[in-house]
């Protein structure tokens, strides 16, 4: 159909043979440069890439970019996922060339500037969090959650603690924090969550024992309101003698105005591509530091940065030494984690200051309880309608499910069609057809005024042309994709038509 | 406020339509006692400017050095578009596909590069990425004991000639799902030997080629010996070197079960050895297996070809604690990147950048050589990175070069394992990138740092 | 309301088990249970000859949106499995009682049939699970 190959070509059906980029060429090669190499280990089979000019490379991938909703084309509220503006400054700061083009193993003496910066977002991570110490090795929140799991470990196994075999986790929780502590051998237990979105504390009292190696849990909590009840939770866990594990996830809802280490938390993750507004890349490259109390600090995974005051010529900063991180977990990264991503997380919370920083909560919640506010007002229903908004809130669809038999899915597919990105649905899994909607703080009142026009178009739509709502979208590139056929026949990779 | 928008009438406006007097009202739920008091220690915030003023001191202490290192990280030139296209808000600034309709840009492009992927390989399939080679070699190595359905010792035989960068985190990540690692030893070589192979057989075994130190193993006896026992193969590649190297779906008569690596020397800046992304293809009866994302091709309603997330019920979002793996986040920028990297250079790129790489090697080598008292660590051939023994301490010599505006290689006391028995080795990695005039710069500066 | 024939065993895991005219007991999964899961995708079985308890997980079924343990509701050796489901897992959902059979089993202990909930039993968990 003419239609499908034209709007769909790869890479690879744009290409000729033999055709390339002739200024990526390398010269100067001498024909005999790799007769000392064995034959039998050299290829001698051509693999399909790409056979195509510059101009077509780029071409073609500028097009694909167009395809996509991004932040900076689009209102992109993604419940949990923080979609806040990511500062053009944050990117040019962490490309200037001393940092771009350092290897990982250059020495010390020249390495003091990079070493200098890790070194402050450590400390400025602390401050923020109210921890003890902090590492910024871990590449991602999961690896975050891993890393701190590990260190719960580590620290029993540290007091020859071998009964501790449980993790509990809150039965809204993110799908990582239960595949964490599988990973790490503990066996999982859950608890519930109220009606009115805490945790249930007379349920968490008969699942903890000595057989409680810690609690995770995040707060605000993934339901998008703060755990009131957060200083018990932490006297109960702490009471049978384990530790509380801080998911950083919702981190930007209370930036500046508490403190993850006041609430009791022992170790927690942060996540820099939310919070610290560094770019989502279509997937990544995140990174998911870690914050411990006291008790943990020698477990800490490696590297971390230290400050050498001592020397005469001001300030020396070092990879701190195999003694002093004897009880490490380890490295997580064959380097220092996603280094480039830290510089971004560094000049962000330069740019910001201590008084911006505190703003990020108080902005984030505002925006995040004008529009449950306005949402709620003009007819949707909020599922904790009794309960502030932290910096997200959830909404259900039941009620039109069941009278009109539209779902919450219909509903973000037809707002794709008036330019805002969907949030996320089906998250917390125990609010049936729901949307979890984050703002953030850097979207702007008219912003959130169209988001919320759309919504009520979208209604008028589900009374009355209930089709439309439920074929969306119908101005995207491609139009609802049939699942069950990709993961029925699996089609993975290109391969050249026959 | 940098990046928050409100104006006060904004806020006035909309705490009238919540329905309260002040943004604290806001924060009425958390408990008094929790809430943060007293002013902080950070700084005042910068203007862009100045920030970027502050960064920049900081970035000239640190630039300035030519690049011999590698260890896993390497100073290959990437074609000026390749940022150029990568950096666009839309691909920079986009999500995670989940919204596939919205998300088809970013879709294609993994498509492609798990294509691009799988045929340098010479693998079936190939994953979105995860975070770098390094955890990637532990996913690798979970996923080959779940996936032995006869061996299910949960031991697993690596070569000793391993990045022990990459040996470490493996050991951090598998240490508590039941998996003993164990050394297959090198000879004097610096490669693997099998003959005497007396361990219990493995569910899996790991080779890197070329290894650690550059040299070349024998992959293809070694993956028969492995698959003869009953043990699953996991080549750790360099991608630049499969320009001119086997590719691991050819190794011994049936391939390897997974290959994986590090991406970085496609297309991603060295930027402190991260963020880079992590590859990992296998074979196509191991896919319900492979962790982290996955696109498919597909149709819409109309019959158009696009592109989505597959297989996302063995993902931690669904399968929760039962799942491949606990990632999420991946790189998807760097995977970008490499994409586009990929395109521009194409095979014969490739090829091209792995001979030249090749051939500036064997220069700096033998003119090494040709100074007294530097000998060559191990006999036999390497490709684009080799280990010297020097008269003197390896890592005094990476410093007083360090002077000199020159990066001299990567001293084997930086590594826990080798620190003690090779003091005085040094790795060296020479790309395409370093012309004639370095290269003899660098023996320049050598010479006169040994002779005092 | 979801099919439930009245001469099949079920475990409250939702599988459901018969014997055969060769003595073997078959397994499958409910209507309740292919409607639930949505449009099958692949199914894990276990090998021929693999020994399992009752209880114990013996395959995986998949949809796009979940991916679900099955449990074998008696022990006994795995005979034989449904290889027309490597293909068309689709079955599963079109015929969950008769061609959507999953595995079939040399019994350990026919009376663990007997264990199982009947029909009514079945349907009452089903109703009580929908609350």
């Amino acid at each position: 159909m003419e239609l499908t190959k034209k709007g769909s070509s790869t890479i690879f059906d744009l290409g000729t043979f033999e055709r390339r980029a002739h200024a990526q060429r390398v010269e100067h090669i001498e024909e005999d440069s790799i007769a000392d190499l064995p034959q039998d280990l050299l290829r001698n089979d051509v693999p399909a890439l790409p056979e195509v000019s510059e101009l077509q490379a780029v071409r073609h991938y500028t097009n694909l970019s167009k395809k996509n909703f991004s932040i900076d084309g689009q209102f992109y509220p993604l419940g949990s996922c923080t979609m806040k503006y990511n500062p053009r400054a944050a990117h040019r700061a962490a490309s200037l060339p001393g940092f771009l083009n350092r290897h990982p193993h250059a020495p010390e003496k020249v390495s003091q500037g990079f070493l200098g910066c890790l070194y402050d977002l450590q400390n400025i991570l602390k401050e923020l969090t109210g921890m003890k110490g902090v590492s910024l090795a871990p590449m991602a929140g999961a690896q975050g959650e891993f890393a701190g799991v590990s260190m719960i470990r580590a620290y029993h196994e540290a007091n020859g603690d071998a009964e501790r075999r449980e993790i509990i986790v809150p039965s809204a929780a993110h799908g990582t924090n239960p595949a964490t502590a599988v990973m790490c051998g503990y066996e999982v237990t859950e608890v519930g969550v109220g009606a009115d979105g805490d945790v249930d504390v007379e349920e968490l009292k008969s699942k903890v024992g000595p057989q409680t190696a810690g609690l995770m849990m995040t707060n605000p909590s993934t339901c998008g309101v703060f755990e009131r009840q957060i200083t018990q939770i932490a006297d109960i866990v702490h009471g049978v003698g384990g530790l509380l594990y801080y998911d950083g996830a919702n981190l930007n809802a209370i930036l500046g105005k508490v403190k993850p280490g006041a609430m009791g938390f022992d170790v927690l993750h942060m996540n820099l591509h939310k919070t610290f507004a560094t770019p989502h890349g279509g997937g990544g490259p995140g990174s998911g530091p870690v914050g411990v109390s006291d008790r943990l600090l020698p477990f800490l995974p490696i590297p971390i940065v230290e400050k050498n005051e001592a020397k005469d010529e001001g300030d020396w900063y070092s990879w701190a030494s195999a003694e002093n991180t004897r009880q490490s977990i380890g490295k997580l990264s064959a380097f220092s984690g996603n280094s480039g991503i830290l510089l971004r997380a560094l000049a962000y919370a330069l740019l910001l200051g201590e008084q911006g920083m505190n703003r990020v909560g108080e902005f984030a919640t505002l925006n995040a309880n004008y529009l449950a506010a306005r949402l709620s007002q003009s007819g949707f229903e909020l599922a904790y309608p009794d309960r502030r908004a932290t910096h997200e809130f959830i909404i259900t669809f039941a009620k039109e499910a069941k009278e009109l038999n539209v779902s919450a899915m219909d509903i973000a597919k037809r707002l794709l069609d008036y330019g805002v990105h969907a949030p996320t649905t089906y998250f917390p899994l125990m609010v049936p057809e729901c949307f979890l909607i984050e703002p953030t703080e850097t979207e702007d009142k008219s912003e959130l005024d169209g988001f919320v026009d759309a919504m009520k178009a979208i209604r008028e739509e589900m009374l009355n042309d209930r089709d439309l709502v439920c074929t969306a979208p119908h101005t995207l590139p491609v139009r609802r994709l049939d699942d069950v056929k990709a993961a029925r026949e699996l089609d993975l990779s290109w391969s050249a038509p026959s | 406020m940098p990046y928050i928008p409100h104006t006060q009438s904004d806020v006035e406006s909309m705490l009238e339509t919540i329905g309260v007097d002040s943004v604290d009202e806001l924060f009425d739920e958390i408990p008094a006692g929790l809430a943060e008091e007293q002013p902080g220690s950070l700084s005042a915030g910068l203007p862009e400017l100045d920030m970027l003023q502050s960064m920049q001191e900081r970035a000239s202490l640190d630039e300035g050095n030519i690049c011999f290192a590698g260890a896993g990280c390497y100073d290959h030139h990437i074609p000026a578009a390749v940022w150029d296209i990568a950096s666009r808000g839309e691909f920079m600034t986009a999500y995670t596909p989940y919204q596939a309709e919205a998300s088809q840009g970013t879709l294609q492009l993994i498509y492609e590069y798990q294509s691009m992927m799988t045929q340098l390989m010479g693998m079936d399939v190939s994953n979105a990425s995860v975070y770098d080679g390094a955890s990637g070699l532990a996913e690798a190595i979970l996923m080959a004991v779940r996936s032995n359905k006869t061996n299910k010792s949960g031991t697993v035989l690596y070569a000793e000639s391993l990045n022990p960068d990459y040996l470490s985190v493996v050991e951090t990540i598998v240490s508590s799902q039941g998996i003993q690692l164990e050394a297959m030893a090198i000879g004097e070589h610096g490669t693997v030997e099998i003959a005497d192979s007396s361990q219990p057989e493995p569910a899996a075994v790991v080779i890197q080629q070329p290894n650690f130190f550059g040299r070349l193993e024998l992959v293809d006896e070694i993956t028969n010996w492995a698959h003869s026992c009953g043990a699953l193969v996991i080549a750790v590649v360099n991608p630049t070197s499969l320009g001119i190297l086997k590719a691991p779906g050819f190794w011994g008569d049936n391939g390897v079960d997974i290959a994986c690596g590090d991406g970085q020397p496609l297309g991603v800046p060295m930027s402190s050895g991260g963020p880079s992304f992590g590859f990992i293809c296998c074979k196509s009866k191991y896919v319900r297996q492979i962790p982290g994302r996955v696109v498919g091709r597909t149709e819409d309603l109309d019959g158009r070809v696009g592109y989505t997330l597959t297989l996302q019920a063995r993902e931690q979002h669904i399968r929760r604690g039962k799942a491949t793996s606990n990632i999420c986040t991946n790189q998807g920028l760097l995977v970008t990147a490499g994409t586009i990297y990929m395109s521009l250079m194409g095979f014969q790129g490739l090829k091209e950048t792995a001979i030249k790489s090749h051939q500036n090697c064997n220069y700096l080598h033998s003119r090494l050589l040709q100074i007294t008292g530097v000998e060559a660590m191990f006999g036999g051939p390497f490709f684009h990175e080799f280990a010297i023994r020097l008269p003197i301490k390896s890592a005094d010599l990476v410093d007083a070069m360090a002077d000199q505006g020159i990066l001299a290689g990567v001293s084997f006391t930086k590594f826990d394992i080798w620190r003690d028995k090779y003091p005085n080795a040094l790795l060296v990695a020479v790309t395409e990138k370093r012309t004639k005039a370095e290269m003899d710069k660098y023996v320049d500066v050598f010479t006169r740092v040994l002779a005092g | 309301m979801s099919e439930v024939p009245i001469e099949l065993g079920f475990a409250s895991t939702h599988e459901w088990a018969k014997q055969d005219e060769e003595g073997l007991i078959v397994v499958g999964i409910s209507d309740h249970a292919q409607d639930a899961l949505g449009d099958i995708v692949y199914v894990e079985m276990p090998e021929v000859g693999q020994q399992i308890l009752a209880g114990e997980e013996a395959g995986v079924v998949e949809s796009v949106k979940a991916a679900s343990d099955i449990y074998s509701p008696v022990s006994g050796t795995v005979e034989e499995v449904n290889e027309r489901l490597d293909d068309s897992p689709e079955t599963v959902n079109q015929d969950p009682y008769g061609d959507g059979w999953f595995f079939k089993l040399r019994a350990n202990d026919d009376r663990e049939l007997d264990e199982l909930l009947d029909a009514d039993a079945y349907k009452e968990l089903c109703e009580s699970e929908e609350d």
